[in-house]
Formats: structure tokens, sequence, C-alpha cells
């Protein structure tokens, strides 16, 4: 395979959206900011999955991969449903605000 | 095949009927079912006895196994030989006597199908426990009995005394079937079967045991069985609070039938006491000592009914001195005399009561032969008859009972004639304070309904020619031979004793009215003591009842119940609760919190499985 881009690249790039990705979940207090930063950090793994996929030549990764994207795609029906009703209910997307659970 | 099963099959049916529906039936179909069902049972009894001659041998009729476990067989096994056509008989025939008398007793009750349920169901328990051809389904008759007599003495249980009494009966008796059961296994354990027949056909290769061997100690339990259920020293005390139930009840299962429970019970382990004559003499001595005790407390007892039972448990102290002098055949003799003029006081004294609308005082009686004739009338043959003037009833049986003790020892002799002179004085004594002298109550007397005074007159009947039912020599064969030499002396002395007992009595309460206050003011401390019963009651209450309820409310209420056991689940609940309120604290409600927790958790994992080598 000539002047391929080396695996190394790719797994760098991996990490490096996979931390925004947990910084993002960690520090915004936005719900729909969190949700996305979720979706960033699963396909932060994909891109882990297809790297290694084409690097060892075997198909798993990339079978894989599709699970994670309907995974997350079902994920995604079911939050946006959720912070909806939230929304409607609190007219809040602050998540520090949403803590009835604790008391 | 001779339908053994339907004897208590026709009452356990009517008591079905009237259990089940006899809310809403009429009262004449109520006592129709209950009397209809106990007749022809007593027509069965009478068809099968007859169709059964000269039943020499017992006729067993096996119908289906009940219990088999390993080589363990018990069946629901009947069976008929001589002592249990006597008993069938005597419990049929005072018991539809009975029943019929109650549908005039009863007409005014509330209940009246629960009654005649009750009574149903007590005949369908007595005729198994009679019939029963095995320990164990003589057991089960045994515990219906006293279920039924629980049941009818607590009947009017809106009272508090009746249902004290209730419980009082149950409970005593409990204790006498404990020893019971440890009999039933002890028999299992050496002859591995609890049928008669293996049973005593078993004890041919057990030499006489003349020692505290095993057969004394099987004899011994089964006597303390017996006491529970007979009413004997020390178990007697729950029968005279029976007294409580209607009198029909009393007079039912607490004269006739139940209690006399006991007699059956060791005349029919006859062989087995044999060789144990250390027990055989427990019996006698035990009968003779209560026989005794209940007849001096009977002489000074002023409720009417109470005198009769003193008497009931005395009789049966004779009864068990017969059978444990060896004269089986004349105890169960003196257990059928006993049922009749028994039966027959006790429903003349129902007749009394009636009369006077549920007085029961005799101090407040008198005079009373002229307003009820009839009822006079039989009480007097009853009076005759147990008190052992010949040529009544229970001259004949008490004659030959007496005669046992004199061969087997003068002393019980002796003691059994004072016993007999003191049972004629307080019949006698009953029977001048009711109906002569002068009347001292306030109740309108008038004379019971013929359906009352009807079965009276049959019981008086038999009271008076009773003794001609040669019941000891037809139960001869059953049992070995046992025939004390007759002996006109002692014959004199045992009349003599009936004649002095009613002659003191006459004495007493119609020729110096005056005399029996005197004597008990000479004798005061006597008769306080007989008076109350010696106190026995206020010591089992001091020395049983009271250390066992406060062992009970102290120790395995207060102390296991609610420290041991409910503590250590409410502490389960408890801890449960801290540890959780610990954990709360980590709880902080932010999601983002959370979710750094997990990042934590997810880095020290990996640098754990780092620092063990786990990933390479």
């Amino acid at each position: 395979m000539p002047n391929a881009v080396p695996l190394s690249w790719y797994l760098a790039l991996s990490a490096v959206l996979f931390t925004l990705g947990v910084g993002g979940f960690l520090f915004r207090r936005n719900i729909i900011t969190m949700f996305m930063s979720i979706e960033l950090m699963l396909n932060a793994v994909n891109l882990t999955f297809v790297a290694f996929s084409y690097r060892l030549r075997q198909i798993d990764g990339q079978v894989f991969t599709f699970f994670v994207m309907v995974v997350a795609a079902a994920e995604a029906a079911v939050g946006l449903a959720i912070i909806l009703i939230v929304f409607k209910n609190r007219a809040t997307l602050q998540v520090d605000d949403l803590r009835t659970m604790k008391d | 095949m001779q339908h053994l099963w339907l004897i208590p099959a026709l009452p356990l049916l009517g008591f079905l009927i009237n259990g089940l529906a006899g809310r809403r039936l009429p009262k004449a179909v109520i006592h129709t079912v209950a009397v209809g069902t106990v007749a022809l049972a007593f027509v069965w009894v009478l068809k099968t006895v007859i169709a059964l001659q000269p039943l020499a041998t017992p006729h067993v009729e096996r119908y289906f196994d009940w219990i088999r476990v390993g080589d363990l067989r018990i069946g629901f096994d009947l069976a008929a030989d001589r002592l249990t056509a006597v008993m069938l008989l005597v419990v049929t025939g005072v018991g539809l006597l009975i029943h019929i008398y109650s549908i005039g007793y009863m007409a005014h009750e509330g209940g009246y199908y629960r009654f005649f349920a009750y009574l149903n169901l007590f005949m369908f328990f007595m005729l198994t426990l009679v019939l029963a051809a095995n320990f164990l389904l003589m057991f089960v008759g045994w515990e219906g009995v006293g279920l039924c007599s629980y049941l009818l003495i607590g009947f009017w249980f809106l009272k508090k005394s009746a249902t004290n009494a209730a419980n009082k009966a149950f409970i005593v008796n409990r204790i006498g079937d404990f020893g019971f059961t440890l009999a039933l296994f002890l028999l299992y354990l050496n002859f591995k079967s609890l049928d008669f027949g293996t049973v005593f056909g078993g004890l041919a290769g057990w030499q006489t045991d003349t020692g505290m061997g095993t057969l004394t100690i099987i004899g011994l339990l089964l006597l303390v069985g017996a006491t529970g259920k007979s009413a004997q020293i020390p178990l007697y005390v729950w029968l005279p609070d029976a007294m409580e139930g209607p009198t029909p009840v009393s007079a039912l299962i607490h004269a006739a039938t139940m209690v006399t429970a006991g007699v059956y019970m060791i005349a029919r382990s006859a062989p087995l006491f044999l060789k144990a004559p250390i027990a055989m003499d427990w019996v006698a001595g035990i009968g003779l000592a209560t026989a005794f005790f209940a007849a001096t407390i009977g002489m000074v007892q002023t409720d009417i009914k109470r005198v009769f039972a003193y008497s009931t448990v005395s009789q049966l102290g004779y009864m068990f001195l017969g059978v444990g002098t060896g004269a089986f055949g004349a105890g169960i003799f003196h257990l059928v005399t006993h049922a009749f003029f028994k039966a027959l006081l006790f429903l003349g004294a129902g007749s009394v009561i009636h009369a006077l609308s549920g007085e029961q005082d005799m101090r407040r009686m008198g005079g009373l032969w002229k307003k009820t004739p009839v009822t006079f009338a039989v009480m007097l043959a009853a009076t005759v008859a147990i008190a052992g003037i010949p040529p009544f009833s229970g001259f004949w049986s008490k004659d030959e009972i007496l005669l046992s003790a004199w061969q087997r020892s003068p002393v019980l002799f002796w003691i059994g004639v004072l016993t007999a002179a003191m049972t004629s004085f307080y019949v006698f004594r009953a029977i001048f304070l009711v109906f002569f002298g002068t009347y001292r109550g306030e109740a309108h007397a008038h004379e019971s309904p013929p359906v009352m005074t009807l079965p009276l007159v049959v019981l008086a009947v038999l009271s008076l020619g009773g003794g001609a039912f040669q019941v000891s020599k037809w139960l001869a064969p059953m049992f070995p031979e046992h025939a004390p030499p007759e002996n006109p002396l002692l014959l004199a002395v045992s009349i003599s004793a009936a004649f002095g007992g009613a002659l003191v009595a006459w004495a007493l309460y119609w020729w110096r009215p005056a005399l029996p206050d005197m004597i008990a003011a000479r004798l005061k401390w006597l008769y306080r003591a007989a008076f109350r019963k010696y106190w026995v009651d206020e010591i089992y209450g001091a020395t049983v009842v009271r250390p066992l309820v406060g062992t009970s409310r102290e120790v395995l209420w207060r102390g296991i119940d609610v420290e041991v056991i409910d503590g250590a689940v409410n502490g389960i609940g408890r801890r449960a609760l801290g540890i959780g309120s610990l954990l709360r604290l980590a709880q902080s409600g932010y999601i983002r919190s959370y979710a750094a927790w997990v990042l934590l958790g997810a880095v020290s994992l990996l640098i754990a499985l780092g620092v063990l080598g786990g990933v390479r």
C-alpha cells in the first residue's frame, strides 16, 4: 500500500475526536450539546473500527460500524423524544436543573 | 360384608345436610334429618348385630388404605366384635333418645341447626371411635369427639364462662392425648403395626411385664390418654365445667358416651393391660381415688348439674376400678347401666331446669313432685338405679365391680363401698332438695312436653331393668376368665351401704332439714374444702397455668418473638436503611458528575489493568 496514510494517524484523530466528545459531555450543560458529544464519541470509535478493518483486511470492523450506527440512530430517536418531553414540561434544557430524582 | 361403614356415615350425612343447608331449613326438617339419620344408624346397628350373631370372632371390614408409608400400612378398617356391639347399641340407642329429647329442649334456642349438626357430627366420630379396627383410626374418632365436645360446651359462645369451659375441656384433653399419641408411637415401634389384631396377636411373644418395661409404659401412657377423656384424676377438672353446655349435651357427651371412651379404650386394650399388671394397678388405683374424691365433692354441691357432673366423674372411677381389677366385662356393664341412669339424671335435671326457666340451684327448688310428676318419677327411677338399690340396673354392675375389687384387695372393696354409700347419699339428697319440701323459688313450674318426657320414660325403663342385660356374661369370651366367687356377705354390705346413704339423705333433708347446716357448721373446714372442690382448680392455676402463661408471655412472646425474631427482621430492614443513607451521599443528582465518575472509573480500570499486566 504505497503512499497510504499510516494507521497511527487515524488512531490519533479518533482519540482526539473521542476526547472532544468526553470533554463536551462533561463540560457543556445544554442537553442537545451533550447529546451531540455522545454522537461524536460513537463516531470516533467507528473511525477506529474502520481504520483497523482496512489495515487488517478484515470485514468485521466495518460490520461493527453498521451496528454502532443503527444503535446510534435508535438512541437519537429515543433521546430526542425524551429531550422534547423534558423541554415541554420544564421549559429548560439545562441539565443541572433536572435533578428531581435526588430529592 | 355388613356395610359397617353405614353406621357412622348416616350421622355424617345428617351433619352435612344440617351443617351446610341448615340455616335455610325449617326446624321441622332440621330435627327430622338429625333424628332420622341417628335412628337409621340405630336400626342398622341392630340389623348388623343380629346378622353377625353369635359374633364369637371379630368381624373386620377393610375399605381402603388410609396411610401407606414404607412398611407402615394403616387402613380405613372397621371391625365389630361383642365389645363393639355393646358400645354401638349404647351410643346409637341412648344417642337417639337424647336427640329426640333435644327437639323439645332446644325448641326455643337460637342456632337450632348448628346444635343438631354438631350432635350428628359427634355421633359420627363416636361411632368411628368404637368401630375402628386400629389404634390410629380410633384416635381420629377420639380427637373428633373432643372437637364436638368443645363445640357443644361452647354452644352459647356469647357467654364468657361457656367459651372458657370449652377451652378448658379442649386443652386438658390435649394433655391426655399427648400420652395417647406417645403410646401409639411405642406400639408401632414394638409391633410394627397399629392394627388391633396384629398388636394383640403379637403380644403372645411377650413376657408378662412385672417391672417398668415397655408394656407397662405403653399401658401407663394409654392410661394418661384415658384419664383425659374420661375425666379421672388428675385431668378430671374439665368435666364439671363442661356443664356450661346445653343439658342434652351434658347427658350425651359428658355422661353417657364420650367420657366412657377411656374405659372402652382400656377394655379394648385388655390383652396389653393383662400383660402389664402394674399399669392395671394404676388404672384401678386412679379409678378408685377418683370415685371417692369426686363423690365427696358431689355431696356438698348446690348446682344440680354439678352434682351429677361429679357423680359422673365418680362413676367413671368405678368403671376404671372394674377394668383395673381385671373385671373388664363388669366395667363395660357399668358403662352401659351408667349410660342409662346418668343420661336420665341429666335429662331429668334438664327437664327440671326447663320447667323452672333456667334455675339450676337446688336451694331454690323443692316440692316439685306435684308440678312435674313425670320428671319426678323418672328421676326417682334413675336415683334408685345409680344408688345401687336392688334389683335395679346400677346394683348389678356395681356389685360385680365391688366383688372384683374384693378379690384384688379388701381395701379397694371397703373404699368402694364407702363411695357407693356416698353416691346413694348425694343422689337422694338431690331428689329430696328438688322434689320434696316446700318450693323455694319464684319461677312458675310446668311439666315438659311429651317429646321430652317420652325419652325419659324409655330411659327410666332401661335404668330400672337394665340389669337384665347380661353384658358381662356376653362379653366373657372376649376377656380371660374372671369370675369372683359370689359372696352373700359382701352383697349384704353393699346393699346396706346403698340403703344407708339413702337413709342419711332422708334424715338430713327430710326428717331434720336443719341438720345439714349444723353439720356443715361443725365440720366447717372439711365442708368448705369439699364445697370449694379442694381448691384443685386454684392449685392447677397456680402451679401449671400461671407459670405457663407467664413463661409464654415474658419469655416466648416478649423475649423470643419480639426481641429475637421480630428484632432480626426489623434489624435487617434498619441496617439496609442505614447503609442506604450512607450511599445516598454519593448521589448528587448532576448527570455530568455521574459521567465524570464513569470516566474516572474507566480510566482507573485501564490503569489497573495496565499495572497488573492485563493489557499487552
